[in-house]
């Protein structure tokens, strides 16, 4: 077991030791050396996570493949506050690394043919900047103590705002500093509530403050110190949290940076920053307030999962009336999100597997949605809608490639967005918090979707065959480079497993989401016991109906 | 008590806990005199010996850094964790220091001798403010610190024949300002000891802190309360100056831009630490009886503190904003992040805590001392780089496209802004998390609620450097006409600084968790 905990941690390091090996390179006369190198690091990351993979029981609910060092003491009031590097992965974080780890190399390689890339150069910081973007990720996912995870999830907003920034489009600087700071203004708020519960429980380990939790699940609203708590303190808490991750995922009224920095970013940023870094804000979600905060989660569920429903409409209504295309795509994870979040406040196992899947499939369908943009944006170097058109006409395989990519992130049956918003939607009407109304209302977003992606289908790849400025009709053709080619391999690929074979990704999270959805009703029946004035006689039934019918399972 | 020492007790004087102030003084001295010897060709020893200097000093208080409290001279001076780690920091500032000046002073034609050996004086003064243990060193530190400062500031005189020239030197001005007010603060100072003695009878620190309790909760008339109040405060003014506390950082803008850029960068860290060790040793070892004892209400001077402490993080950071020079947008940032560090003093200030969370305060504020250090220097020696030889070249506009011209310069600056931001992985965050830790534990939600969005606010100007510098790309960028060798050592070593206080935590905590005042 120790040997698979050093796994962990082999995997987390990896892109920085890639990092190290890149620091010797010359950024000027190495450039190959350099691309390379990156790219093999990336791989060999994905090869090992691949290998946890392997290693990675089922059966576990708990953290399985951890690794641990204590990392500094501060003595507090009498406690020591430990604060401990804790690496380790469930369910939830197995599918995050193997996303991440899976979109990396892509980004990488994707990189190899930007224009942008040759225009500005830079090279070396560019792929510094990726590794070190990876490393990150990765410890964002992995990491299981609160004030280390906050620094990983800190680090993130570096490289990106650095990808931005200097390899954007016209109005990088604005979409850059507009990414860094409100991304920050969100997480600062995190680090207080992080302070604050380690002053209740006296540690920053995610697991110890959930077995607090698990034994007392009032213990927020009941603790007396020098900061003596309220009978809001939890709610204050949890929107600490909450907060944060809403603004990174993004959801509803925290949206406004993310068309900003997609339309602005290089299509390698964009492909991260769909593909993985919004995932983190859902990660968040369920890792840190579903778990530390299970009674406020029920609480709140309803109003967030509201968030989430407006989220998937206005997502997918502004999308329908973009211009641009890389605007249009960006505007649909909002609305994509918004299921995951539906998902994740249904609160019941399959809602919180459908969300998590979701994660996943939206990683990879609008991942491959932004490269094939770019591709085109390196040919026509405009993203406006009315330039394209007829692409089908003289590349009819790359056509179909996008067909299939647009068609998932639609939710057609037998591709994988259709599994992962199916299992939400069924998760939203068995919900005990949320009802029939959420769930027809999220389904009009799934109608929508059809709208606004044969939208732009259409435009780009049917009718006139449109070509770039100066190029003459006749003879142009999109001659695809190879890494262009290599990139979408696998993304198809994936989209038919998972939405062919979905079990195999349900069966590595199944264990550990039915166990948070029972701890979070253990937490939620106890508080409710506990209160008999507040109870609420419908709630507490229903809640044992849905442990003992878990139970079964 | 007023006896006089008999040779009993001049055989207890245990000179030796005192040894890296003194022998940081004797350096000074020797420097002195060899520098009169010197030829003029041989000049450029002045600085090495210097650094030799503190060198010597460091190592000496490296041997003689000890956990165990211990004091000297009729327990005026007292060396513990606390006195070696701040003397750590005073030392490291001056040592970069003197590698800025060397470069700068002879590209500006005012090379002097007597520059360093000032510089010293002021370190050596720094030393002793941070082992006062009685109110009488703590001013004599003070005047020790700032006398040759205010000198220091003046350095850069305006010589007669650039009398007409287009630019106008600050440098006479900022000195003269620096010593108008520091004067009137030190008259602050002195006045609110000889209250807070005539209130307690002593002037040592710990005597003071065990007759604060009984002169607090006695309910005669004339127990010397109303003197203990107004003592506090007007000590608080004094030493409020010197760190640059709002609304006693009037100074600063003015006398960071005007000074010799090695000596704003000195001033920036040396005269804080100085000041920050005077508030935490007259308020936690002596002013604290009351927030000590149980059930009694924190003293008015401690809630004053908090109420300092905010409006100093909004001014500092909201009017930093508005900065179009480097050195005035430093300047702002450096009075907000007194801010920061006066949350861990206002933590100290709450009623009934353990000496735990009193000793946590103390240490959470020794951390961010040393990253602001690291972090601040690095800064001012980028600054320096850019600088031309007439002062001009510090506007934000001069950092534009610094990256083509001089990438190694540029992400060293990124990393000392991420670290005044307080982005993970660098020391400004470890200092940032410890002070708003303290502050937490000690209840004041409201002043860390302040201090974390005004971190937001700091942000915006701290990364639009970063943007001048990394994102306007189509700019040539400054050629860095003053980054010679001094000056990029003193930026490697504060970039490593930053790094390893940053992401090496264990050793600096381990080094810090021996600091315990209570």
């Amino acid at each position: 077991m120790e040997n698979a905990g050093l796994l962990t941690t082999a995997v987390l390091f990896l892109p920085l030791v890639g990092l190290t090996v890149l620091l010797f390179l010359n950024g000027k006369t190495q450039v190959e050396n350099i691309k390379w190198t990156t790219f093999g690091f990336t791989i060999l990351t994905f090869l090992a996570s691949l290998v946890m993979w392997a290693n990675f029981d089922t059966s576990v609910a708990g953290l399985q493949m951890v690794h641990q060092w204590e990392w500094l003491n501060i003595q507090v009031g009498g406690n020591t506050i430990t604060s401990t590097y804790y690496v380790g992965v469930d369910g939830l974080s197995m599918l995050l690394v193997l996303l991440t780890t899976f979109i990396m190399p892509i980004a990488v390689l994707a990189s190899f043919s930007m224009h942008v890339l040759e225009e500005r150069g830079r090279q070396k910081l560019y792929y510094g900047f990726l590794l070190l973007l990876e490393w990150a990720m990765l410890g964002v996912f992995m990491i299981q103590d609160l004030i280390i995870f906050y620094v990983f999830w800190e680090v993130t907003l570096v490289p990106m705002y650095f990808l931005i920034g200097i390899w954007g489009a016209e109005r990088r600087v604005y979409a850059a500093v507009k990414f860094f700071l409100y991304t920050m203004a969100g997480s600062i708020l995190m680090l207080i509530a992080i302070l604050y519960v380690a002053n209740v429980t006296g540690t920053f380990l995610l697991p110890e403050i959930i077995a607090q939790v698990q034994a007392n699940p009032n213990i927020w609203n009941e603790w007396s110190g020098a900061a003596s708590a309220s009978n809001v303190t939890g709610a204050l808490l949890f929107f600490g949290f909450f907060v944060a991750f809403a603004i990174k995922v993004p959801i509803f009224p925290f949206h406004s940076w993310l068309p900003d920095a997609h339309v602005q970013a290089p299509t390698t940023g964009s492909v991260i920053l769909a593909g993985v870094l919004l995932k983190m804000g859902t990660y968040g979600l369920v890792r840190f307030n579903l778990s530390m905060f299970p009674e406020q989660s029920v609480q709140y569920a309803g109003f967030i999962a509201l968030l989430g429903v407006i989220g998937i409409i206005y997502g997918a209504w502004v999308s329908y009336a973009q211009t641009d295309v890389k605007k249009l795509v960006a505007y649909t994870s909002i609305s994509h999100l918004g299921f995951v979040v539906v998902g994740i406040f249904a609160l019941n196992s399959q809602g919180i597997q459908g969300a998590t899947l979701q994660m996943v499939n939206h990683g990879i369908s609008t991942g491959g949605l932004f490269l094939i943009v770019g591709i085109m944006y390196e040919r026509y170097h405009t993203k406006a809608m009315d330039a394209y058109g007829g692409i089908w006409r003289i590349a009819p395989a790359f056509g179909a490639v996008a067909l299939i990519v647009s068609l998932s992130s639609m939710g057609l049956p037998g591709l994988n967005g259709f599994i992962g918003e199916f299992t939400i939607l069924l998760g939203s009407l068995g919900s005990n918090y949320l009802g029939f109304f959420f769930t027809l209302f999220a389904t009009l977003g799934v109608i929508m979707a059809a709208v606004y992606i044969l939208y732009m289908f259409q435009h780009v790849f049917m009718g006139e065959l449109k070509v770039p400025h100066g190029e003459d009709a006749g003879t142009f053709s999109l001659n695809l480079k190879w890494n262009e080619v290599a990139v979408l391999i696998p993304i198809i690929v994936l989209i038919f497993w998972i939405g062919v074979q979905p079990g195999g990704f349900f069966d590595i999270m199944s264990a550990s989401t039915n166990e948070l959805v029972s701890h979070v009703e253990t937490a939620h029946t106890e508080v409710m016991d506990a209160n008999p004035v507040e109870t609420n006689a419908e709630f507490a039934y229903v809640g044992e109906t849905v442990v003992t019918s878990d139970a079964a399972e | 008590m007023f006896e006089s020492p008999t040779l009993q007790t001049l055989t207890d004087y245990n000179i030796w806990i005192a040894m890296p102030a003194i022998a940081l003084a004797f350096g000074t001295m020797f420097l002195l005199v060899i520098d009169v010897f010197l030829p003029t060709n041989r000049k450029h020893w002045t600085p090495l010996l210097a650094l030799a200097g503190i060198v010597v000093s460091f190592v000496i208080n490296l041997l003689t850094y000890s956990p165990e409290q211990s004091t000297t001279f009729a327990g005026m001076f007292v060396a513990d964790a606390f006195t070696g780690f701040l003397n750590i920091v005073v030392l490291i500032t001056a040592f970069i220091s003197v590698l800025l000046s060397t470069d700068y002073l002879r590209r500006t034609e005012t090379a002097h001798g007597e520059y360093y050996i000032m510089l010293l004086l002021s370190a050596t003064g720094a030393m002793f403010m941070v082992g006062a243990n009685d109110l009488i060193i703590i001013f004599i530190g003070l005047e020790l610190l700032s006398i040759p400062l205010y000198v220091l500031a003046a350095f850069r005189v305006t010589r007669t024949e650039e009398r007409g020239a287009p630019y106008v030197l600050k440098s006479e001005e900022s000195g003269m300002k620096y010593f108008i007010l520091g004067a009137f603060s030190s008259a602050f100072l002195v006045y609110g000891s000889a209250l807070i003695f005539g209130a307690t009878g002593t002037t040592n620190l710990r005597e003071i802190f065990a007759a604060v309790g009984p002169i607090l909760e006695s309910t005669t008339e004339n127990s010397g309360a109303l003197l203990l109040l107004i003592g506090a405060a007007l000590t608080l003014v004094g030493l409020g100056f010197k760190v640059a506390a709002v609304p006693f950082h009037m100074w600063t803008p003015d006398v960071y831009e005007g000074s010799p850029t090695p000596i704003t960068a000195y001033m920036s860290v040396a005269a804080k630490v100085g000041g920050f060790a005077a508030l935490f040793r007259l308020m936690i070892v002596g002013l604290s009886g009351f927030s000590l004892n149980e059930g009694v209400d924190p003293a008015a001077w401690q809630s004053a503190i908090q109420v300092i402490a905010a409006l100093t993080l909004i001014l500092g950071n909201f009017v930093a904003l508005s900065q179009t020079n480097i050195k005035r947008m430093l300047a702002y940032s450096s009075i907000a992040h007194a801010g920061y560090i006066l949350m861990a003093v206002a933590a100290v200030g709450s009623a009934g805590l353990t000496p735990n969370i009193v000793n946590t305060a103390a240490q959470a504020g020794l951390v961010y001392l040393l990253a602001y250090a690291f972090t601040n220097l690095g800064a001012f020696a980028v600054v320096l780089a850019l600088e031309n030889k007439d002062g001009t070249g510090t506007e934000l506009s001069d950092f534009n496209g610094l990256y083509n011209s001089r990438p190694m310069l540029a992400l060293a600056m990124a990393v000392f802004m991420f670290s005044l931001t307080g982005i993970p992985l660098t020391a400004g965050f470890m200092g940032k998390w410890l002070v708003f830790s303290a502050a937490v534990q000690a209840g004041l939600i409201p002043l860390a609620i302040i201090g974390v969005l005004t971190s937001v606010i700091s942000a915006f100007y701290y990364v639009r450097v970063i943007v001048n510098m990394f994102l306007l790309t189509d700019d040539a960028g400054s050629p860095a006409t003053g980054e010679t060798a001094g000056v990029r050592y003193a930026v490697y070593a504060s970039m490593a600084g930053v790094l390893i206080v940053g992401i090496a935590v264990p050793f600096v905590t381990n080094l810090v968790s021996m600091v315990s005042l209570v």
